[in-house]
């Protein structure tokens, strides 16, 4: 048996001008999972439903174990949340919100709190009003992390920081990791930060998981063929192919199943093959969700 | 990326940082101290591995290669890309193959000259 730290199973939710459609997601214990998706595509939605904030109408939720949302105080205690909907009280210190949270949860760790504070940069006596956002964005992981819950999820924790900040939370999320018994499941708008920290990564678009694999096969599987097609020379249709576009003589292939062959099927059908690129996350997120879109099948 | 953390442990080996037998850093602990996922480095020790570069033992982490045969590789990896840049820029300039070789022979010839002067 496979030891699934989140299971995700056929999740449905409607609302009426959005709908959750038969959302799937793994992830094993020990693994990182960067849920990827313009604003609007469903990722809050699924992140509440995986917290057990909002009962989904169809599919199984099932988190370290327990199922959700109706075992949700259970699972609740090994799980560390942070997303912008949660307020830090303004008038009060960190060092309160620090004492706050401490008395509620028996596995609070006050050195690796203290820690934090001094990686992070922040003053325990400062009140939640007077700090930047990239600050208040600190205060909360730093809330959720000195808890040293089984699992952590995280709405956006990169969204908004300067790069700074940014290498800060990323390089706190890996230390996480060392210990693999632990958990991290975040959703970012930032393929970059997905693309550094990330072990599994699932697509999400206008409510539905458009894709989702390891990091390494998706970018080994995606690439840019760069061709020179000669009049009355036709490329033979290849499976994979995302898309296709061309002016005159060069032509463009973009295809998710890339395969050496390919470019020896083009080149026997006469076309040349100038270059084989490889994408980055961001080029194969948008060309996912732009042929996905368009109704091609990729 | 993995090619990077490739490079990265290459040279390490290659500069005698890392010696043959030494045991080198579990993948965890090298993707927690390079900021990078851990299926990244799994890839990378993967392909070290079947380069003869490390010896990966399942359970017991792994080792730099009793004889890893790196510097020749290194050269002749640099080698490869750069002929393929020259094939690349030929195909654009319409310089065919034999003058390809012509003047990368003329080339060679020069060099030979140089280092005798």
């Amino acid at each position: 048996m496979t030891d699934l730290a989140v299971h995700l199973d056929g999740v449905s939710k409607s609302y009426p001008h959005f709908k959750l459609d038969d959302i799937q997601v793994k992830l094993e214990t020990g693994g990182i999972l960067g849920f990827i998706g313009a604003n609007g595509a469903g990722k809050s939605t699924t992140i509440r439903i995986l917290m057990g904030l909002v009962r989904q109408d169809g599919g199984a939720v099932e988190v370290l174990g327990h199922r959700m949302p109706d075992d949700q105080a259970a699972a609740k205690r090994d799980i560390g949340f942070a997303s912008e909907d949660l307020r830090l009280y303004k008038t009060a210190t960190v060092r309160w919100h620090m004492e706050f949270v401490r008395s509620i949860y028996p596995g609070w760790d006050p050195s690796y709190a203290e820690l934090l504070l001094r990686r992070f940069d922040l003053r325990p006596e400062h009140k939640i009003k007077g700090l930047s956002h990239g600050q208040r964005v600190k205060a909360e992981l730093l809330l959720v992390l000195a808890r040293r819950p089984r699992l952590l999820v995280l709405d956006e924790p990169t969204t908004g920081l300067d790069p700074v900040a940014r290498q800060e939370v990323l390089g706190e999320l890996m230390e996480v990791l060392a210990d693999e018994r632990r958990t991290i499941f975040f959703s970012s708008q930032n393929t970059l930060d997905v693309e550094q920290i990330s072990d599994q990564i699932s697509f999400i678009d206008r409510g539905r998981i458009v894709d989702s694999g390891d990091k390494e096969s998706f970018l080994e599987r995606w690439r840019r063929v760069r061709l020179d097609v000669p009049p009355g020379v036709v490329l033979p249709s290849l499976p994979g192919t995302v898309s296709a576009v061309g002016s005159g003589r060069l032509s463009v292939v973009t295809t998710s199943r890339f395969d050496p062959a390919m470019t020896s099927a083009y080149q026997s059908a006469g076309a040349t093959v100038h270059a084989v690129d490889t994408m980055t996350l961001e080029e194969i997120f948008v060309a996912n969700v732009m042929s996905k879109r368009e109704g091609n099948v990729a | 990326m993995y090619l990077q953390i490739m490079e990265q442990i290459k040279r390490k080996v290659a500069v005698g940082d890392w010696l043959p037998g030494d045991e080198i850093p579990s993948m965890r602990q090298l993707a927690v101290a390079l900021r990078v996922s851990l299926i990244t480095v799994k890839r990378a020790y993967l392909e070290l591995d079947r380069e003869g570069v490390i010896v990966t033992q399942h359970g017991k982490g792994s080792t730099v290669a009793s004889a890893p045969d790196l510097r020749p590789r290194l050269y002749d990896e640099e080698l490869a890309h750069h002929v393929e840049q020259v094939a690349r820029l030929g195909s654009l300039l319409g310089i065919d193959a034999d003058e390809l070789a012509s003047r990368i022979h003329d080339a060679a010839g020069r060099l030979k000259e140089e280092l005798h002067d």
